[in-house]
């Protein structure tokens, strides 16, 4: 049997969790309804009443949510508490530039960081622990979201933030950290340089706790036996609070999604239609407990299985499986979201034609993005470090935009492959999704 | 006074260049000098050549980009301190010099650089008056 932050809720009966969601659900409809103007008007053109949902039976009435509209209603427009009764915001990057802005109300943290310990005592850890987190910390939610976890269980929290292996090494080695938290892609580095420094001896990692990106069962493996601990993942969208919004246990077949907090459909991403266990859609969640950002039906662009299976690890939670894929042009870089269509916009902005593709590559684990752009007479000149100027500019426009950064190179004319005339903008060679 | 330089943009490939110098023997061009200047990523080549109006066009159909840059083709007296004395006379003259290479000919008794200059026009008054002489496209094709 397995380890539980919270066995009431984490192995409660299914006829439990779906009581807990029509009433939660239900006073979420009401509670949006009432404060956010979008949600009142896309719900008064369908014809649909708050009173009209009576339970999750009643789910696929309501409208779905998607990036575009964060986009839109940015900053406030989706904020359903006064904003003096919230604590914290988090950010991710959005479509064309535009950030997205998601709020939190000292409830919403709790809840969230209820989720991460979960996350967190499921990977084994406890009040002895002393939990590594090098995932970033600021606006992106990994940092903040396992810290918190990591508070509410009582393990001893190193916030290390991302960066600098040198230190965190050592941290690591002398104050015995055993349990890890980052991008699955730092792991691998982290268990390279490790190994590298033939500190494998020193180190008393136990577990690791890895997401914000795709990564494959090969590299799990290639983690676990490097570094000589179990490897869980973990998942989760700012939007819908950050990560813990679910979680691996040991069973390590698919994440319990934390369905006292979060409903998770999966629906056909062309119809919209919700599709049944087992079958591959888009996932989508409605945040059922949030106060200061709730969102009806999410549309998360992550492709993904559900599946009620009873696991071996006594949850009764849903699990999904990790993202097989996207249903937009998103790319994860770093654990960061890139679109084409903000690369477009800085090329466009800089006066370079859009004509660019996109080559994403995974180096010893660490993602390489390039952007290739075809050279254009206004552009050229007889002097390489005129080119050269203009090629840093387009590197640091791109920095700004990506929040990360890009090679940029410069190709000849006409050298990017086009098929039936439309241009092939990202080729990710990374081999992410496994189906 | 100043020669016609084509600059191509090539990227950093064997095939590019090779592309380039089939192009232009396929259109019947020589070539009076040639200079590549490279970063990791890209490479500006950079030509003097018989015809340059054949040259550009054939470049142009197979979709290279180029432009043309006026530069200046100086003779060097092959003596100790030749070069030399042309560097200050540009220097004097508050002249700035980019880059330069060399026209590679067996024809000739002293040495042949290109220069490219920021004013070329200026540059080569104030070189003219030292008796420094400068060949003219027409004597850079009598040099092949
Ligand atoms: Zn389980």
């Amino acid at each position: 049997m397995g380890n539980y932050f919270q066995p009431e809720i984490e192995c409660a009966s299914r006829e439990q969790i779906k009581a807990w969601q029509d009433e939660r659900l239900v006073k979420q409809v009401k509670h949006v309804y009432e404060h956010v103007e979008m949600y009142r008007q896309r719900m008064d053109e369908k014809g649909i009443r708050p009173d009209d949902i009576r339970g999750i039976e009643d789910l696929h009435k309501l409208p779905f949510t998607t990036k575009d509209d964060l986009r839109d209603q940015y900053p406030y427009g989706l904020l359903a508490m006064p904003l003096s009764d919230c604590v914290r915001i988090q950010s991710t990057s959005g479509t064309t530039g535009r950030r997205v802005v998601a709020f939190y109300t000292q409830h919403d943290i709790d809840l969230w960081d209820e989720c991460c310990a979960r996350a967190i005592v499921a990977a084994g850890g406890t009040k002895e622990d002393v939990v590594h987190v090098c995932y970033g910390y600021g606006l992106f939610t990994g940092g903040p979201g396992l810290n918190g976890g990591s508070h509410k269980v009582g393990s001893l929290t190193l916030p290390m933030s991302s960066g600098n292996t040198d230190r965190q090494i050592q941290f690591m080695t002398d104050l015995g950290s055993t349990i890890l938290c980052c991008t699955p892609s730092y792991a691998a580095y982290l268990a390279e340089s490790i190994i590298e420094r033939g500190l494998r001896d020193k180190i008393q990692l136990k577990a690791g706790i890895f997401g914000a990106e795709a990564w494959t069962e090969e590299m799990r493996h290639d983690i676990e036996e490097k570094l000589g601990i179990k490897a869980y993942d973990i998942y989760g969208l700012t939007e819908i609070s950050g990560p813990g919004v679910s979680f691996e246990c040991e069973a390590q077949t698919g994440m319990h999604v934390n369905e006292d907090h979060f409903i998770a459909e999966v629906i056909n991403p062309k119809t919209g239609e919700v599709l049944p266990d087992g079958e591959k859609g888009e996932l989508v969640f409605t945040s059922i407990t949030k106060e200061a950002f709730p969102l009806l039906r999410y549309r998360t662009r992550d492709i993904c299985i559900l599946s009620h299976e009873k696991c071996s690890c006594g949850r009764t939670h849903v699990k999904m499986t990790k993202p097989l894929g996207r249903s937009d042009d998103m790319l994860i870089v770093k654990g960061v979201n890139v679109f084409p269509s903000q690369i477009e916009t800085v090329l466009l902005n800089k006066g370079y034609p859009a004509n660019y593709q996109i080559i994403v590559t995974r180096v010893n684990n660490s993602d390489n993005l390039e952007v290739q752009v075809e050279m254009t007479p206004e552009m050229f000149s007889d002097s390489l470090s005129a080119i050269a100027e203009k090629e840093k500019e387009l590197v640091s426009a791109l920095k700004a935009m990506l929040g990360i950064y890009a090679d940029v190179k410069l190709v000849a004319p006409k050298t990017i492959t086009r098929s039936e005339g439309k241009a092939v903008r990202v080729i990710d060679k990374r081999n992410l999704y496994q189906n | 006074m100043t020669v016609k330089q084509i600059s191509v943009f090539v990227e950093n490939k064997i095939g590019n260049l090779a592309e380039v110098t089939k192009i232009l023997a396929d259109a019947g061009i020589n070539l009076c000098a040639i200079s590549l200047a490279d970063t990791k990523n890209f490479g500006v080549l950079r030509l003097i050549v018989d015809d340059s109006y054949n040259a550009a066009t054939a470049l142009k159909e197979h979709g290279f980009i180029f432009s043309i840059t006026p530069v200046l083709a100086v003779s060097v007296p092959d003596v100790p301190g030749g070069l030399y004395r042309i560097l200050t006379l540009l220097e004097d003259n508050g002249i700035n010099l980019e880059y330069l290479y060399d026209v590679n000919s067996q024809k000739m008794d002293s040495a042949c650089l290109i220069f490219k200059v920021e004013r070329p026009e200026d540059a080569g008054k104030a070189l003219t008056k030292h008796q420094v002489h400068l060949l003219c496209q027409e004597d850079l094709k009598s040099l092949i």
